[in-house]
Parts: structure tokens; C-alpha cells; sequence
């Protein structure tokens, strides 16, 4: 029995550590392709760990002007669309939590409606266009500005803060205007940082919205960006002056753009890790 | 009625601040989807950029005919049903075992960090995951093709056979997010009873039987909503890694509705063609997820409302 009970175990660890090495894996190589020699990489000597190692692909990405001119704007993008769309959700969310409020229902049912339905890409873009956004920085922030599912994350996260704290701000002759920004808001930090956290993410890897809405370089996001260089095979300075090994030197230079551009979330995703599973709990309980 | 109507407005003065707070929320619902909604009108019309959305002439139900018997039509709705069923074939379970197989982990520390890693993928955007894909299925210098060579195979040039196109597909999007799935799996299986086990212990049952008996049937109700919710969202394929994937030699297989829309309405302009698809599809969609729905109702108990 015990003899069976540890070959279950074993198993179980070896299958789980395939999973972990299946994600893990393809940035291992890619880093190791990107800090090598490209003598190494030809001759198929890396796999795992750099051989020859030197930085000259991220010399080349970061001469490169686009990838830094993608990242001030996903950066710009970034800060804008979070702090716009926290400041709405989070403002709707207080008021939508209130179950004794008028109109309350009808627009909670506005709200669900639209997850169901929706105009679709053409309507969304002629109404984006129609407001004059295309083509500025506001098409990176407003069509997308609230998240239904991030709204009704917040609106439960505000529901169950205990109403005698609102109670005591009433009696201070506080309004409920007052009551959100003074008392409600700083208790509020947790789901303020998951929330802000989506948002985050989801601005940064979006790439339908400035397929849709951007048409300059200037305003290009990371992104695009990447795609053009990574997918649609444009060339980037580095590789005009390599001579012979072409695609090697190419690849080598699409793992450390793609690496580049990836690195913060790798970089700080193992600390906001526990943020972003509280909020899939928070919304799986409601849904 | 005055009477109503007078606890209508005390009501409406009770909350003004609310509503205020409210406001901007409301705002943009109306504006950037409900107007759109209301935009669908040009499926019916022959849009027109210079009259407008509203002075555009009326055609009736033209481009919903030329969707439906033109060429493009059954490719489109297949690949695009292919796609949604295959993912939910292959993708749903994938989060299941996963979760089944690390709650049977007893090192604490273990299990964190297989769950830290398996996550990590769903935060890697899809034009990146794209970009791996297609680097390491590259027939030259790819990885891949380089395991296959070396294993003394033919190379497979995998992004432009259209017969790969699904395969991929779907292989990444169990990568991106098999961890993140087993989080609603993994808080399900905390609320199961300890005393449990304990008495299936007690009574000889092997850990298999264990995990069969107990385990299993702890998170049926969690698993029953999550395939209702995907069985509803099976036509919406994401259009990103699809569009990004994808190649005009690899169409057969790989052009679903999002990209069709995206094609005929920006690339070519046909608007008022892109909008009927994109509506025609919008309603079948709507349709699956109250069918879908429904017969859960009949069957269980489990429903989404």
C-alpha cells in the first residue's frame, strides 16, 4: 500500500514539474539565444544557458528607436488609461453598491446587458471615430475605460464593507461624496491595486485597440511595435550591418525585443502575483 | 400617480450624490456601447462615409443575403466553430486535471511554485505569444523543426499549412491558460469536508478512490458553471493571436468572424457588410449561451441566472 501510495507521488511531481518547465522554458531559451555568441547559436550549441556570452542584440534593441518610442507610450498609455479607468469603475462601483439607490436596477441591468451584447468592432470604431479620437492618445484610453467585469469585482469588494463605518461619516455630516473619498476609498487599497493591476496589464498587452484606432508611428504602443518587427519580418538596424548568418542574427534580435518588451511583467509579477488571484476569487464567487 | 411621482423626485434628491458619482460610469455605457449598438442600423443601410450613419439609404436585409450566399460564408462560421468547440475539447479539462493533480501535492512550498509558474503565462500578451510560436515552429533556425531534425524527420513548415493552423491554436491557448483556470478549481476543492477523506481512510479507500469519489464530486458544481459559460462563449474566438496567427495561405482554416469583420469592414471599407456579419453572428452567440443555459436548467440545478 505504502509502496503504491509513492509511486502516485512520484508521478503527480514529475507531471507537475513538466507543466512548470513547459511554461518556463521557451523565455529560459529565448534569454540564452539572446545573450549569445551567433557562432554558438548556428552550430545549435545553445539551449540553455549562454554561450559566448555578450549584450550586443539589446545594444542593437535599444539603438533601435521604435522599441524605446513603443515603451514611452505603453508607458504613457499605461499610467493614463489605469488612473482614468480606476477613477470610473471605482466611482460607479460605490454608487452601484448601494442597493436602496434610484435607478439602481435599471442600470446594474444596463451594465450586465452589455456582456451579452454589444454593437461589434464596426459601430465601436464609427463611434470612435465620429468623437474624433482615432489617431490620439485618448483611442488608447476611453473605448475601453471600464471593464464590466472589473465593475462588479468592485461593486462586491464595496458591498461587504461593514455600513456602520458609513453610518459614523453620516453622523459627521459628511456626504456620500465625502463618505467614498474620506472613509470608503482608503479602506479600499486591495481591490484598488488588483483592479489597477488588470487594467495595467490589459493596457499594456492590448494590440486590437491600436490595430483599430492608431495610424501614426509616433503613438505606436509597444505592441505594434513588436508584432512589425517580431511577426511582419521588418528589419531593424542590427541586422543590416550583419553579414552572413542573416536569420540567426534575426532571431537572436526578435528574443531580446520580444524579452525586452516582456521584462517588466516577468520582472514583477512573482510579488503581484497574490493580487491578481484574489480578484479572479473575488469575481468567481460572484459569477 | 402625483404621489409616486413626488417619492420618485425625494428619491432622486435622497441620492443626488450617488447619482452624481454614478454619472460618469453611465455615460460611458451609453456612449461607447449602447450608441454603437444602435449603430448596427447600418447592417440594414448602405453606409455611406459622406451621409452619414443616419441620411445612409436603406437596403433592407441585402448584406445579410450576401453574406449567407456568398463564398465565404460556411469557411467563415466552421473555421470559427472549429476553433470554439476544439478549445473546448481540449482547453476546459486541461485547468481541471491540473488542479485535480496539484491538489494531490503535499509539499506547500512544491505546490506555490508549479501554481506561480502556471499562471505566469496568462499575462504574456498574445502578440508575444505569437512571436514564440511562430519563432520556435520556424522551419529553419526554429526549435522545434530543430528537435524534429535532429530526430531524423522532415522538417514541417507550420505556419503556412493550413492543417497546423488549429493545432496551434489551441496548443497555445492551453499554455496561456491552463494555470490561471485552476483557480476557481483550487478554491472549490478548499471548501471540500476534511472529515471526508478522514472517513474514506478509515475505510480503506485508496487515494485513487479518494480523488474519484470525494474529490471529484466536491467541485462538480464548479465545473458545471464553467463549461455552461464556455459552451456560451464558443463562437467568440479572441481576434488578436487569431488575426496575429494567422497568414492569407493558411485562410482556409485560419479566417474566422472577428478577422473577416476586421478584413472587409477596415481593410476594404464595406462597413455595412463587416456590421451584418458581425450582427448575424452576434445574435447566434446570444442564442448559444441562453440555449446553453437552458438545458443546464433542465438537467441540474447548475444555472448563470
Amino acid at each position: 500500500m505504502k509502496q503504491r501510495l509513492q509511486a502516485f507521488d512520484i508521478i503527480n511531481i514529475v507531471v507537475l514539474l513538466i507543466v512548470s518547465v513547459a511554461c518556463l522554458y521557451p523565455f529560459v531559451y529565448m534569454l540564452a539565444v539572446s545573450l549569445s555568441d551567433k557562432i554558438a547559436i548556428a552550430k545549435g550549441e545553445v539551449w540553455l544557458w549562454p554561450v559566448n556570452f555578450n549584450l550586443d542584440n539589446y545594444r542593437y534593441v535599444f539603438e533601435d528607436g521604435r522599441v524605446m518610442k513603443g515603451y514611452r507610450n505603453t508607458i504613457l498609455y499605461v499610467v493614463l488609461g489605469t488612473s482614468t479607468s480606476l477613477i470610473l469603475t471605482a466611482l460607479g462601483a460605490y454608487a452601484l453598491s448601494k442597493k436602496t439607490m434610484v435607478f439602481q436596477k435599471q442600470i446594474m441591468l444596463m451594465i450586465v446587458f452589455t456582456m451579452f451584447f454589444g454593437g461589434g468592432m464596426i459601430p465601436t470604431f464609427l463611434v470612435v471615430k465620429s468623437l474624433g479620437l482615432v489617431n490620439t492618445i485618448w483611442a488608447m484610453v476611453l473605448p475601453g475605460a471600464i471593464g464590466t467585469w472589473n465593475l462588479l469585482i468592485m461593486r462586491t469588494f464595496f458591498s461587504g464593507l461593514p455600513s456602520e463605518l458609513e453610518e459614523s461619516g453620516k453622523i459627521d455630516g459628511l456626504s456620500e461624496i465625502g463618505i467614498f473619498f474620506r472613509i470608503v476609498l482608503p479602506l479600499s487599497k486591495p481591490v484598488l491595486a488588483t483592479i489597477g493591476l488588470y487594467y495595467a496589464v490589459g493596457i499594456w498587452n492590448n494590440f486590437m485597440g491600436p490595430l483599430l484606432y492608431l495610424r501614426s508611428q509616433s503613438l505606436f504602443p509597444l505592441q505594434v511595435f513588436l508584432r512589425n518587427i517580431v511577426l511582419s519580418g521588418e528589419l531593424m538596424n542590427g541586422e543590416a550591418s550583419a553579414s552572413s548568418d542573416l536569420q540567426i542574427v534575426g532571431d537572436a534580435l526578435k528574443f531580446a525585443t520580444i524579452l525586452v518588451s516582456t521584462l517588466p511583467i516577468l520582472c514583477v509579477y512573482p510579488f503581484i502575483q497574490k493580487y491578481f488571484v484574489k480578484g479572479a476569487l473575488i469575481g468567481s464567487v460572484k459569477g | 400617480m402625483p404621489s409616486s411621482r413626488n417619492t420618485l423626485a425625494r428619491r432622486i434628491a435622497r441620492d443626488k450624490y450617488l447619482l452624481l458619482l454614478v454619472l460618469p460610469c453611465v455615460l460611458y455605457y451609453i456612449v461607447f456601447k449602447y450608441v454603437p449598438i444602435f449603430g448596427i442600423v447600418i447592417a440594414f443601410k448602405n453606409y455611406s462615409l459622406f451621409k452619414g450613419v443616419w441620411a445612409s439609404d436603406w437596403v433592407g436585409l441585402r448584406y445579410f443575403k450576401m453574406f449567407i450566399e456568398g463564398p465565404d460564408f460556411w469557411p467563415i462560421i466552421r473555421n470559427t466553430f472549429l476553433l470554439g468547440l476544439y478549445r473546448l475539447v481540449f482547453g476546459f479539462p486541461a485547468p481541471i486535471i491540473l488542479a485535480l493533480l496539484l491538489n494531490e501535492v503535499r509539499q506547500a512550498f512544491f505546490k506555490r511554485f508549479v501554481q506561480t509558474v502556471s499562471y505566469l503565462p496568462h499575462f504574456i500578451s498574445n502578440v508575444v505569444v505569437a512571436g514564440i510560436a511562430v519563432m520556435f515552429l520556424s522551419p529553419t533556425t526554429g526549435l522545434v523543426n530543430q528537435i524534429i531534425g535532429a530526430l531524423g524527420f522532415d522538417r514541417i513548415t507550420f505556419m503556412v499549412e493550413p492543417s497546423w493552423f488549429r493545432t496551434i491554436y489551441i496548443s497555445t491557448d492551453i499554455w496561456q491558460h491552463i494555470g490561471w483556470g485552476t483557480i476557481i478549481y483550487l478554491a472549490a476543492l478548499t471548501a471540500i469536508d476534511p472529515v471526508l477523506y478522514e472517513a474514506a481512510r478509515i475505510d480503506g479507500a485508496s487515494r485513487w478512490r479518494q480523488l474519484i469519489h470525494i474529490t471529484l464530486p466536491g467541485i462538480v458544481p464548479a465545473i458545471m458553471i464553467i463549461l455552461l459559460l464556455d459552451i456560451g462563449k464558443i463562437l467568440e474566438v479572441g481576434f488578436e493571436k487569431v488575426y496575429l496567427l494567422a497568414t492569407p495561405v493558411t485562410y482556409s482554416t485560419a479566417d474566422i468572424i472577428s478577422t473577416y469583420v476586421y478584413r472587409v469592414g477596415l481593410s476594404h471599407g464595406n462597413y455595412s457588410l463587416a456590421t451584418a456579419v458581425d450582427l448575424f453572428t452576434g445574435i447566434i452567440s446570444f442564442l448559444f449561451v441562453i440555449t446553453a443555459n437552458t438545458i443546464s436548467k433542465k438537467l441540474s440545478e447548475h444555472s448563470i441566472w
